[in-house]
């Protein structure tokens, strides 16, 4: 067996008993990524210099009787998140060769855990995007079948750790960017509760929605990840302060559990072969002791049109800083003012810029009550309906998706049918509810299918049982597979 | 209903420079979009407050103890332009 | 027609706390440029702002101060605009729920005290600063700009006033009671030159009779109390004459230039007002609920108006009072600290407002930079009430203090101020005098009172104006019962 195909326990496993090393597992990732990249894509950078170095001193504090459940492990990390010295763009022109002066919360938990950071991913510029096809630098690819997306944003995220060229890594979730290129790639992808996980570092998309969450091959690998990199921070005045619900232990079955099926968000436009895994997948739920009830949140149906205001109206505000004065790229003018139009006409995509002009005249004057500010009060209602739901259900399912990974250019004409791809999965981000998706088996062609469980706020630990039942009754999703290069 | 977007006013409030063909794809794209979202004023929101934090927290606050920042040096490193200590740009059309 | 002025002025103070508003760099304006800067207040990608406590407690203080109601749960915006000093094209900002809100100051100017009522008290980021070089100076020949964050993101509380101003003396009063308040709480050094304290005035006139509300202008760039005067009373006379000739006025903000003495129109785009303010989702709603009020509104100092009238109560005059109160901080802790060293009020005050004022403008210097202490006053009124200096002595002596020659009873000695109050040596002064004069003494002995002026007088001359007058007297009355 390769090593990159080993689960983030198993490693652990045989760093703990001396059959590998930090820096072998390193050299079996980057040598799996020098295989795959030309075709996946799914790094922008990768840190050969400071992965050997954190590599060699994971394994001088293994010797020296750490056992930090990262410890030696390789990663990779969604290039929305800062790290010093090394290029930071958010698959964006606009921060072309970017080198952050600091490190994201989350990168300097992981460093201090001793992870092995092996680079930055790939995603859609800003983070904007289903499909990772919005990258300035090009798309990322499916391990599973390189003509269709690995989704997105977080798609260079989901295709390392899908293809072997990390053990586990970290994405971020403003509408479903974790959780629906975690079902494309056959992965466990999770969505923290809303200020579990620091955001200070992450390039801001929408800052309400936001949310740093794992993405591993297994709930197990899941739960390791998350744990390492949970809990208050002061540099994040919308981090949860109170304590952290840790899950790496949090199991116990099905059994007695209520679990809710949203009506709204598994019966529509979701595809049979979707549907039809989705619904054995809830029957051995039920056969496992689960008590399957149906429940019914409304204004789910209301949730991408109030997230295509909540989420651009932010995104026009947080992205005004890119305006060529104190970093990332200039074009000239001869004001300042002009400096600045041309400068974001030519660093923003087009994605971008739809979203931030969309933004932009939903909270312009004499609009605001009739967008932004109702979206808003369409959110009220959408949190108000999932907490009666969790008086009948103690968790929450659907797909995560309503179709497998699509091929390119399939979506990238028509962005409404693009958003469509995350109508399962804003829910949970307006209600800043956890939220993840297990790998439940795979369609007529191998594609992979997601499972989507949501859980109440801080309810971390019921949602990572959960996913464990899930994963217990699910079905088989192979690895992808890659020809081996001569050597 | 049909959406009228002033989309020249929007760009410049926005400061993206658009030429003419991008005006006019974005204004349409925008409409169609605009149109979908539009959905959430049918809602009945009568009494409903607005959520601007998913968590109902209050209050998170720092002491007021200085900290070192960055150094001269790191402040100034990614500035496309800068001048004595200064970071520069272009003169300003509108003054204040 | 007779045009009615309507001026109301919005204030931005910065508080003087250690730290930033939302980041820990320090508040630092000797600094040189960007030195003071981090993540967060530069703006880099993925910093985030956490408020500053003291800050709000200090805000807290200033809307108490102006009798605001206090917003138990108030929330940060952000006010969306693009301009090169401001980090992140957008100023963390306070919009439909400031944190103070419906105070009032009074003013008394020109003998007539107003209530000017206070819209709201809100909390808010500086800007960086823009310098802007080239073009010989002229900012709209400039050929670049250059910028210093160190000022973004310093802590800045807005205080807007409702229109309720009518005259350009009223609205320097005005500027200058706040800045008196602001200064008392210890929040801010409140300082014009520096540009710790900056008033903008919205002026606008109509009518007189009139209930309606006229074209408003928004004057910017007065840099002293006299000009934020000059520019108002400019203003309501070029409106006035516009609207005389039939034109008519347009909304705009007009710049102040002080060497012209008039106020210019400002080259802005059009509809770049539009702020879209929306909630701010990187910051918590605040809560500042009853009991963190009450430990607020415990901790302020005594205001300027209810010092005004403890200091009446002891005896200053309402308007030494006033000065006294609307003074520099060193004035009011020198007259503090004399009481507290037992000084008379008045003359201490007298002193203050009186010498050491005409002191510093003369010699230009700061009242920092003076020698003068409390127990200074408290000695030199002190001499006076025992005789030992004439009330012109005294004010000589002052002068001294002030000049570094040590203190009062030192000064008094070497400049040989001190009066004789020995009883033998006034004696001999005193019968010298009679016997000089031995008829003027006889009428006086028989009843003619106003010879004891005389005698008085000659004794003072023959002691070089040192002899006190009231021992003097004493001795006179007591030769004529002998
Ligand atoms: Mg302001
Ligand atoms: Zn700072």
């Amino acid at each position: 067996m390769n090593l990159v195909d080993l689960t983030i326990a198993d490693a652990r496993r045989m760093l703990q008993q001396g059959e590998t090393t930090a820096v072998e597992l390193l050299e079996a990732v980057v040598d799996r990524a020098s295989l795959t990249e030309a075709d996946l894509h799914a790094y922008l950078t990768i840190d050969h210099d400071g992965a050997a170095r954190a590599a060699r001193q994971a394994d001088e504090r293994r010797a020296a009787g750490d056992d930090d459940p990262l410890l030696g492990i390789p990663v990779a990390v969604k290039d929305n998140m800062t790290t010093i010295g090394v290029p930071t763009t958010a698959s964006s022109k606009v921060l072309d060769g970017y080198l952050p002066p600091y490190d994201a919360t989350v990168v300097k938990r992981l460093k201090a855990a001793g992870a092995v950071i092996v680079g930055k991913t790939n995603l859609d510029e800003f983070a904007m995007g289903s499909s990772t096809e919005n990258s300035a630098y090009g798309p990322t690819r499916n391990p599973y079948d390189s003509s269709r997306v690995p989704g997105g944003s977080s798609g260079g995220s989901a295709a390392a750790v899908a293809a072997g060229s990390a053990l586990g890594s970290y994405g971020s979730d403003t509408g479903g960017s974790i959780r629906q290129p975690a079902a494309f790639c056959g992965l466990v992808g999770m969505k923290p509760t809303y200020g579990l996980v620091s955001r200070y570092g992450l390039i801001a998309f929408a800052s309400s929605l936001d949310q740093i969450g794992p993405f591993g091959r297994t709930v197990d690998d899941a739960a390791l990840l998350l744990d390492a990199v949970s809990g208050h921070d002061p540099r994040d005045a919308t981090s949860y302060s109170g304590e952290t619900p840790k899950v790496a232990d949090a199991d116990g079955g099905a059994g007695g559990l209520r679990v809710g099926v949203v009506r709204e968000l598994s019966s529509q436009g979701i595809d049979d072969s979707v549907a039809d895994a989705f619904s054995r997948t809830v029957d051995r739920l039920s056969d496992a002791g689960a008590n399957v009830v149906e429940v019914s949140v409304p204004a789910a149906d209301l949730a991408l049109s109030a997230y295509y205001l909540i989420a651009p109206a932010e995104c026009s505000a947080n992205l005004a800083r890119f305006d060529g004065v104190r970093y990332g790229l200039r074009v000239e003018g001869d004001t300042v003012e002009s400096m600045m139009s041309a400068t974001r006409s030519d660093g923003f995509g087009p994605e971008v810029t739809r979203r931030v002009l969309l933004g932009t005249y939903a909270l312009s004057a004499g609009y605001y009550d009739a967008f932004y500010g109702q979206a808003q009060r369409v959110r009220t209602m959408i949190i108000r309906e999932f907490e009666s739901a969790y008086g009948r259900a103690d968790v929450l399912v659907s797909p995560t998706t309503p179709t497998t990974a699509f091929e390119f250019g399939a979506k990238t004409a028509d962005p409404l049918s693009m958003y469509m791809s995350d109508v399962c999965t804003i829910p949970s981000n307006l209600a800043g509810h956890p939220s993840a998706s297990v790998p439940i088996g795979v369609d007529e062609q191998g594609l992979p299918i997601g499972f989507q469980i949501m859980a109440p706020a801080l309810e971390e630990r019921l949602l990572f049982r959960v996913m464990r039942a899930v994963e217990a009754v699910a079905e088989p999703v192979p690895r992808p597979t890659f020809a081996e290069v001569a050597t | 209903m049909p959406i009228d977007i002033d989309i020249a006013h929007v760009a410049q409030l926005a400061r993206i420079a658009l030429g003419p063909d991008e005006e006019e794809l974005y204004r349409s794209q925008l409409g169609v979009i605009l149109d979908h979202a539009a959905r959430v004023q049918a809602a009945d929101t009568d009494g409903v407050p607005p959520t601007a934090h998913p968590l109902p927290m209050v209050n998170a606050f720092r002491e007021d103890i200085v900290r070192p920042g960055l150094s001269h040096s790191d402040a100034l490193h990614q500035a496309p332009d800068a001048h004595d200590g200064y970071f520069r740009v272009p003169p300003a059309l509108d003054v204040e | 027609m007779t045009w009615e002025p309507v001026i109301g002025i919005e204030v931005h103070v910065e508080l003087q706390t250690d730290s930033k508003m939302f980041c820990g760099c320090a508040v630092d304006f000797s600094a040189p440029p960007n030195t003071n800067v981090c993540p967060v207040c530069l703006g880099l990608p993925g910093a985030l702002p956490v408020p500053n406590r003291r800050a709000i407690e200090w805000i807290t203080k200033i809307g108490m101060a102006l009798d605001c109601q206090i917003s138990t749960r108030s929330q940060f915006h952000r006010k969306n605009y693009f301009y090169a000093d401001q980090p992140k094209n957008y100023q963390i900002s306070q919009f439909d729920v400031p944190v103070c809100h419906d105070g009032v100051l009074e003013v008394e100017s020109e003998g007539v005290t107003a209530s000017v009522r206070i819209n709201r008290a809100h909390m808010e980021e500086d800007t960086g600063k823009s310098i802007h070089v080239g073009g010989d100076g002229r900012i709209h020949a400039a050929t670049a700009t250059l910028l210093d964050f160190n000022r973004a993101g310093v802590p800045l509380v807005e205080i807007v006033s409702e229109p309720d101003i009518r005259t350009p003396s009223q609205a320097r009063v005005y500027a200058q009671t706040l800045r008196a308040l602001v200064a008392s709480l210890g929040v801010s050094d409140a300082k014009l030159e520096e540009g710790s304290i900056r008033f903008d005035a919205n002026v606008s006139v109509r009518p007189a009779g009139s209930t309606e509300l006229g074209t408003k202008v928004e004057i910017k760039n007065m840099n002293s109390f006299r000009s934020l005067e000059k520019a108002v009373d400019y203003e309501i006379r070029r409106q006035s004459e516009v609207l005389e000739s039939g034109e008519t006025l347009v909304q705009e903000t007009r710049h102040w230039d002080e060497a012209a003495g008039v106020t210019h129109g400002m080259r802005t785009k059009e509809g770049s007002s539009d702020y879209r303010y929306f909630p701010e989702p990187d910051l918590l709603p605040l809560e500042v609920d009853e009991a963190w009020q009450r430990e607020i509104r415990s901790s302020l100092p005594e205001l300027p108006s209810a010092r005004r009238s403890r200091y009446e109560s002891l005896g200053l005059d309402r308007e030494t009072a006033g000065v006294l109160v609307a003074s520099d901080d060193a004035m009011v802790a020198w007259f503090e600290a004399a009481l507290d060293h037992g000084a008379d009020p008045k003359l201490s005050a007298n002193w203050l407002t009186g010498e050491v004022v005409a002191y510093l403008r003369r010699e230009s210097r700061e009242a920092g930079d003076l020698p003068l202490t409390g127990s200074h006053l408290a000695e030199l009124a002190a001499m006076v009430e025992d005789g030992k200096l004439s009330s012109t002595a005294a004010k000589d002596a002052l002068q001294g203090v002030l000049a570094g020659e040590g203190r009062p009873a030192e000064v008094a000695a070497a400049r040989d101020l001190l009066q004789i109050s020995d009883a033998s040596a006034l004696e001999k002064a005193v019968d010298a005098a009679i016997e000089a004069e031995p008829d003027s003494f006889e009428r006086l002995r028989s009843g003619e009172d106003k010879l004891m002026g005389f005698f008085v007088g000659q004794v003072m001359r023959a002691s070089g104006g040192k002899a006190d007058p009231k021992i003097v007297t004493a001795i006179l009355r007591q030769r004529l019962t002998e």
